[in-house]
């Protein structure tokens, strides 16, 4: 597979170079440290950090910033970082106040999470974790994985943390968000690792892959590729199938990495018409890569339910930046 | 077993996980995401960089504790904190002495399984690198340290995971589809105890 790189092995730390290079006004690296951290001084407010594997840019180094995170800790390629990356990007979010973890639903990600954790803790920095498993593709929901819908939880654990809340109450209130949340993806292409000779699963070149994750994870299904029309309705039949309550929806289509926004756009045109039909009210949408898989082709629905306390967190001032509000 | 033996082994054992780098990568793919073989290799590399600063006279439990910071830092993934938590609880279990009698080996073993249980929330028969280390450890218990005897042990625990049903990792997602495919983590820790076997039954 072609690719621009230098060496796959450096492909991660070349890029948070780059990143902290381009946007060296608001972010820096830390030091022997694959940490993006926020180049502004510290608030008094709880730490909001997030990380897993790269290859979903933007997500997380993305939405480091005011109002979403304090700290995006970025392992290998689809690779869970270590627990000593996880407490670096602890400790350097640490006010006094606290530190929450938005971790998505990978054994990976929970394990090297939570020994940084006891590590944090033995150093006596309070720390919290929440898990997204917003991934309605999975029937199970103790296996259900984090996908785009974990950018909705980063939004609104930022915007809570930033209000100056007690990591108690950030922790519960993003809790109360990840229970309204859910999304489902789908493929038209796989997706290829840099350093690795074939492409994470094999698709033909009329076929879709329904149900992947965001990490070439094969689907659950795959058929014939259909019309987007189809496709949105597919997606919304399934994800709208999953969702607590009726109040007003936050609409989240997201490519995978290499469907153009024209099609991203046209996607939404006819999920928006769908989800008409079916008399749902729209809170907001919110197109374009937020969550990626390297360069896999497909498209992700995440749909939120809305209320009264979280609109508000969700609307909040964010400077980051992927998300700016 | 002393710490040059350890050395000796942790040699043996990041050469053969680069040869199979591929394969178990491969193997990953059928389960997982494809790069158990990338992230094993890059944690052993960086363990037989340092096995140089390691003296002879080190104790065992600081050449471990050694390992398992590294394949903690650098594995990544699942693999790193269940490698890193093994290495752990077998240093713990070393503690103090400068060379591991067969005790003190069938309770490393023990305390290593144990914290991988533990550590992944995860129980024998699950289809994952526990079932390697969980039957090495009881037959070490059972018939004590026979290094011909615990290397077909961890054959038949990483083949057994064949015909599994995954219940942890990303593999657990595709349920029955899971049966048929070995779990690469149980390949690797095959490969793991074969390295291990192979130096103590050379030294004797």
């Amino acid at each position: 597979m072609k690719k621009l790189l230098n060496d796959p092995n450096q492909l991660v730390s070349d890029f948070l170079d780059g990143f902290t290079a381009v946007h060296t006004s608001q972010l820096k690296r830390l030091p022997n440290s694959n940490v993006v951290v926020r180049k502004q001084p510290k608030t008094d407010k709880v730490g909001v950090i997030s990380g897993g594997g790269s290859g979903h840019e933007p997500a997380h180094a993305g939405y480091v910033g005011y109002g979403m995170l304090d700290a995006a800790v970025c392992g290998e390629v689809f690779t869970s970082p270590g627990a000593d990356q996880f407490l670096a990007a602890i400790e350097a979010a640490n006010q006094g106040k606290g530190v929450l973890l938005v971790i998505k639903n990978y054994n990976g990600d929970r394990m090297n999470a939570e020994m940084a954790m006891e590590m944090a803790e033995a150093q006596g920095i309070q720390t919290e974790m929440v898990v997204v498993n917003d991934d309605v593709a999975v029937a199970d929901p103790a296996q259900r994985r984090g996908i785009a819908g974990t950018v909705l939880v980063h939004k609104i654990a930022g915007a809570c943390a930033e209000t100056g809340a007690s990591l108690p109450k950030v922790k519960e209130v993003v809790e109360k968000a990840i229970s309204r949340i859910r999304s489902m993806s789908l493929a038209l292409t796989p997706c290829s690792l840099p350093g690795v000779d074939q492409p994470s699963f094999a698709l033909a070149e009329d076929e879709m892959e329904v149900g992947i994750g965001i990490h070439g994870e094969r689907g659950m299904y795959r058929e014939k590729v259909a019309p987007s029309q189809e496709i949105a309705q597919l997606l919304v039949s399934k994800v709208a199938a999953e969702l607590p309550g009726s109040d007003p929806l936050a609409v989240l289509i997201n490519g995978m990495g290499s469907t153009p926004l024209v099609e991203q756009y046209s996607f939404a045109r006819d999920v928006l018409a769908e989800l008409d039909k079916q008399s749902y009210k729209i809170h907001s949408t919110y197109v374009g890569d937020y969550m990626t898989s390297l360069d896999m082709a497909g498209i992700s629905l995440t749909l939120f339910v809305v209320d009264e306390e979280l609109a508000p967190y969700l609307q909040a001032e964010a400077r980051t930046v992927q998300w700016q509000s | 077993m002393n710490t040059t033996q350890l050395k000796q082994w942790l040699t043996e054992l990041a050469a053969v996980i680069a040869d199979n780098r591929d394969e178990l990568s491969k193997l990953d793919q059928a389960l997982g995401d494809g790069d158990h073989g990338i992230n094993m290799h890059r944690g052993f590399q960086a363990v037989l960089a340092e096995l140089p600063n390691i003296k002879e006279e080190d104790e065992p439990a600081a050449l471990l504790q050694k390992v398992a910071t590294i394949l903690i830092s650098k594995v990544g993934g699942a693999s790193g904190p269940l490698y890193g938590t093994a290495f752990l609880r077998m240093s713990a279990a070393c503690k103090g002495k400068q060379t591991l009698d067969d005790e003190t080996m069938v309770v490393a073993l023990k305390q290593a399984a144990e914290g991988i249980a533990q550590r992944g929330k995860a129980a024998p028969g699950e289809g994952t690198l526990l079932d390697v280390w969980s039957t090495v450890a009881n037959e070490a218990r059972e018939t004590g340290m026979d290094w011909n005897q615990l290397e077909s042990s961890a054959r038949e625990g990483m083949e057994a995971t064949k015909d599994m049903v995954v219940k942890r990792g990303r593999g657990a997602i595709l349920g029955e589809q899971s049966v048929g495919h070995i779990d690469p983590g149980a390949v690797s820790s095959y490969y793991l105890f074969k390295t291990l076997c192979n130096t103590m039954k050379g030294s004797e």
